[in-house]
């Protein structure tokens, strides 16, 4: 440590690890979260593709299955490595946390990691098994993917829900005793949040994938692949997105009774009272909501039914654990932006299902294309938006009423190294996955070759070995 | 209890030291392989036989972390704020190595290639040398019960650097077997003759760091000596011997065979260790009893074990011998 962030530490006693921490912890998990929708997400409409493919002998659909595995297999591998990477992070930037109550925290990671090892070793099966395995049991070895990419999902969350509502354990001398692993798994924030958050990444697979074939379909390839990509993908998102919207109003209520501090940043409400008014935008200065627009007792009839329903607002939390202005706002209006998402993508949906109903086809309307083209990087702003509810709105608490967050970080090493280094290699391997994406597709783009037959450096073992791979120096 | 919560954890870092292992090793021999026309034909068997098989592998990384931060959380504190920089640096390593393996596969033009398969070989040496200096740091004591110990001599000391370097050559040496094995089957007697010399270089490398560890720990790690010299001797002399074996038997035995030998003297020797170490965690200091989570945590963590057993195991199996038997195709 310097001289000038140990007096800096002693000022304030806030360690100078706390910043970077912070937005390390937030940079990787931020990256991190848009790859594990197609982990968990992008295996299920491949597979609905294969399952077609088989039962109609349709090639089209075999087409997009096989494409759609590889491109998830390359995601995969990243999101597997910058997950491992979340998982050191755990013990290097938050020793205080995972120290303290990993006895009862780590039990959901423990179920994840059974999750894990499943979803990889069946991820290669079908990955690898397209070749030499038969049809039927090829597809199946799909199936324990989606499975335990449900369970996965649950499992960290899970660990993510007891921060927001700890539960399942007492601490005497400084140490977790007495740990309900059951309650710890299944805590009050459990259900509400998985449930979002597994819905989650099937609207940004399904969106992301739909978006993918729209705007292939607005180039001017408007052929059968293309749009059954798209109907696939976008049947499975505009199916999933009310149910969405609905578990999101229940995970707002829930919020509401059991974390009113978060509730008041997320309504961004200064003085408890009742008939308080809906706010969309606007942000916090001084104590004043600005700039917003009010519909009149909205938040309260939304929690509570009633417009006599009491609110608790920022002043009810003590002055030493009260979130700052600027945060605040960073809460409420990330929360507008995904609610604001969920709504514009209902309204797709809604579009989507009336063409569909009323010709049976699948809609081809240059508005619509282009809609839908963007409604994948939509689906991703209200991800991270989300995430950024549910962190941001928890702080200073890292486990709610139990551990701040300044007294979870480390306190030795310069993080800020680690940190340019971690974004360094990020920025790097995220352009790199760019890249690679964006070459597979011109691949399956050329007329003769089809891409599947890529391999790296030399020939290929027997039956096929006189085929060369690619154009070696 | 906690002690078969640490048998448990500890048959994870086995087998990730076996496993992981050998794909790390892997990479070494890819960035050895020389220029991209003469390293083409191991480069590609490197491929094949890692492809589908890396990420399972590497699971047992994540296994080792969240058995260790839940069964025994200070302990993983403590070693987490004191070993920082090498366990920062290892999984940096492993998202460049991990996103370079995934990425070459896509890529075709041969300087593309040669950037990402840089990335994935360099970093399959970086990783297991800094695990192993982490290894050498917890095994030397040198990790202190509430944490934040010196954040260079944990990991820049004789027994780290040792443990590193044996890392990285135990690694190659398990590959080098494996891949002699997967060349046999394939009949592909040129790689099988390539890999071979290269297991037996490494094999008699191996033995002579061995031999001088065996006289750095007495200098620097006297505990880690005398357990390794007395309770985990019969381990340690297993570990020679099958390795001696794996080298002898190299052109004659079925695969199958010479991959067992090369398992059972990487897990014996970790083995050894661990027994060496008993019944502490870290150093004389921090008991495994001491660090234990309750109860009622351990159990759960038992559970979980159970699970794996019943559900991982059998899938592992059924994918490994897929890939033996060559239905999974890169
Ligand atoms: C199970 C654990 C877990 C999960 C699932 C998430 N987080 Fe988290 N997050 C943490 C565990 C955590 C943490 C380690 O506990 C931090 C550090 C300090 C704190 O309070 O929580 C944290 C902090 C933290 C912060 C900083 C908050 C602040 O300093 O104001 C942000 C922005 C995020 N996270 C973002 C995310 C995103 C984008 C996630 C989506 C993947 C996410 N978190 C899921
Ligand atoms: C602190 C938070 C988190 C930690 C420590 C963490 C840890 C990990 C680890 C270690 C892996 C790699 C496993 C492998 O090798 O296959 C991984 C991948 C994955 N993570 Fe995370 N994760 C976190 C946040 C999340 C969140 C919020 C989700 C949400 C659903 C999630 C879902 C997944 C899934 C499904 C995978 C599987 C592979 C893929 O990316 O497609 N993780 N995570
Ligand atoms: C339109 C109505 C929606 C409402 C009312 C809503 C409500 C909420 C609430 C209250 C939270 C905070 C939960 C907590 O902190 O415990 C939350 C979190 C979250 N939201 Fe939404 N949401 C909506 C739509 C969406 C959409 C469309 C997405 C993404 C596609 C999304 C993704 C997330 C994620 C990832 C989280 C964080 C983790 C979790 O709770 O699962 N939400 N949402």
């Amino acid at each position: 440590m310097t001289l000038a962030s140990l007096a800096a530490a002693g000022a304030s006693s806030v360690p100078s690890q706390l910043l970077p921490a912070r937005e390390q912890m937030a940079f990787t998990l931020g990256f991190h979260i848009i790859l594990v929708p197609f982990g968990v997400a992008f295996t299920f409409l491949m597979l609905i593709a294969n399952y077609r493919g088989i039962r109609r002998q349709d090639a089209d659909a075999m087409l997009l299955a096989r494409r759609w595995s590889q491109v998830a297999g390359v995601l995969f591998a990243v999101g597997a490595v910058s997950g491992t990477v979340l998982s050191f992070e755990l013990g290097l930037l938050w020793p205080g946390l995972m120290g303290r109550f990993g006895a009862a925290y780590g039990i959901p990671f423990a179920v994840e990691g059974l999750f894990f090892f499943l979803e990889a070793i069946f991820v290669s099966i079908y990955l690898y098994g397209w070749k030499r395995m038969a049809p039927w049991p090829h597809f199946w070895s799909g199936v324990p993917v989606v499975l335990s990419g449900i369970g996965g999902t649950s499992s960290v969350v899970a660990a993510n829900g007891w921060m927001n509502q700890p539960g399942g354990f007492q601490v005497r001398g400084g140490r977790v005793v007495a740990v309900e692993p059951l309650r710890v798994f299944f805590n009050a924030a459990f259900w509400f949040e998985a449930l979002h958050m597994l819905l989650a990444a099937y609207m940004v697979a399904g969106f992301m994938v739909a978006g993918v074939y729209a705007a292939g379909l607005l180039r001017g390839r408007r052929d059968r692949y293309h749009r059954l990509g798209l109907a696939i993908a976008f049947t499975v998102a505009a199916v999933v997105t009310p149910v969405q919207i609905f578990v999101g109003d229940v995970a707002a209520r829930e919020v509401f009774h059991r974390e009113p501090a978060k509730f008041a940043a997320i309504e961004m409400l200064p003085h408890t009272s009742t008939h308080v008014p809906e706010t969309l935008g606007g942000v916090l200065i001084d104590g004043t909501v600005r700039y917003g627009i009010d519909i009149p007792s909205g938040a309260s009839l939304l929690s509570g039914f009633s417009p006599d329903t009491k609110i608790y607002g920022l002043d009810v939390i003590p002055a030493p654990v009260r979130p700052p202005d600027d945060l605040v706002t960073t809460v409420h209006l990330a929360f507008d932006v995904m609610v604001g998402i969920g709504f514009a993508l209902l309204a797709l949906a809604l579009w989507f299902a009336v063409v569909w109903w009323r010709r049976r086809a699948v809609p081809e309307n240059r508005w619509f294309l282009a809609c839908t083209a963007v409604s994948g990087v939509l689906t991703v702003v209200a991800l991270e938006a989300g995430w950024v509810v549910t962190e941001v709105g928890r702080q200073p608490w890292t486990v709610v009423g139990r551990l701040l967050t300044r007294d979870a970080v480390t306190t030795t090493g310069n993080l800020w190294l680690f940190f340019g280094a971690t974004v360094l290699l990020y920025v790097v391997v995220g352009a790199a996955t760019v890249y690679v994406l964006r070459l597979m597709r011109r691949h399956w783009q050329q007329p003769e070759g089809n891409g599947e037959e890529d391999v790296p450096y030399g020939p290929r073992t027997r039956q096929d070995a006189a085929v060369p791979a690619g154009d070696a120096a | 209890m906690s002690t078969f919560a640490a048998v448990v954890l500890f048959a994870g870092v086995v087998a990730y030291a076996v496993l992981g292992g050998a794909d790390f090793g892997a990479g070494f021999w890819d960035l050895t392989a020389g220029g991209a026309e003469r390293g083409r034909r191991p480069r590609h068997l490197v491929d094949e036989s890692l492809a589908p098989v890396w990420e399972a592998n590497h699971v047992w990384l994540i296994f080792c972390l969240v058995m260790m931060w839940t069964a025994f959380p200070t302990a993983f504190a403590a070693i987490m704020t004191t070993l920082y920089v090498p366990l920062g640096l290892t999984a940096l390593g492993i998202v460049m190595r991990g996103s370079g393996f995934a990425f070459r596969k896509v890529v075709v033009q041969t300087d593309q290639q040669r950037v990402v398969g840089a990335a994935f070989a360099l970093s399959s040496i970086v990783s297991p040398f800094f695990l192993g200096t982490v290894a050498g740091g917890i095994a030397s004591g040198r990790v202190p019960t509430r944490g934040y110990g010196d954040p260079v001599t944990s990991w820049l000391n004789p027994t780290s650097v040792l443990g590193g370097v044996l890392a990285i050559l135990t690694c190659a040496f398990t590959a080098a077997v494996f891949l002699t094995a997967e060349a046999r089957r394939r009949d592909d007697d040129e790689l099988e003759r390539y890999f071979r010399r290269r297991a037996q270089v490494t094999a008699v490398v191996t033995g002579v760091v061995a031999l001088v560890g065996i006289a750095v720990l007495h200098a620097d790690a006297p505990r880690l000596f005398d357990g390794l010299l007395s309770r985990g001797l019969p381990l340690v002399i297993l570990s020679g011997a099958c390795g001696l074996l794996a080298l002898l038997l190299l052109s004659r035995a079925a695969p199958r065979l010479l991959q067992g030998l090369a398992v059972a003297a990487v897990a014996s020797v970790v083995v050894g260790w661990g027994v060496a170490q008993y019944p502490y965690l870290l150093g004389t200091h921090l008991s495994i009893q001491v660090a234990a989570a309750p109860t009622s945590t351990l159990w759960s963590l038992t559970l979980v074990a159970a699970a794996a057993l019943i559900l991982v195991v059998p899938s592992l199996a059924l994918l490994f011998s897929l890939q033996q038997r060559g239905r999974l195709e890169a």
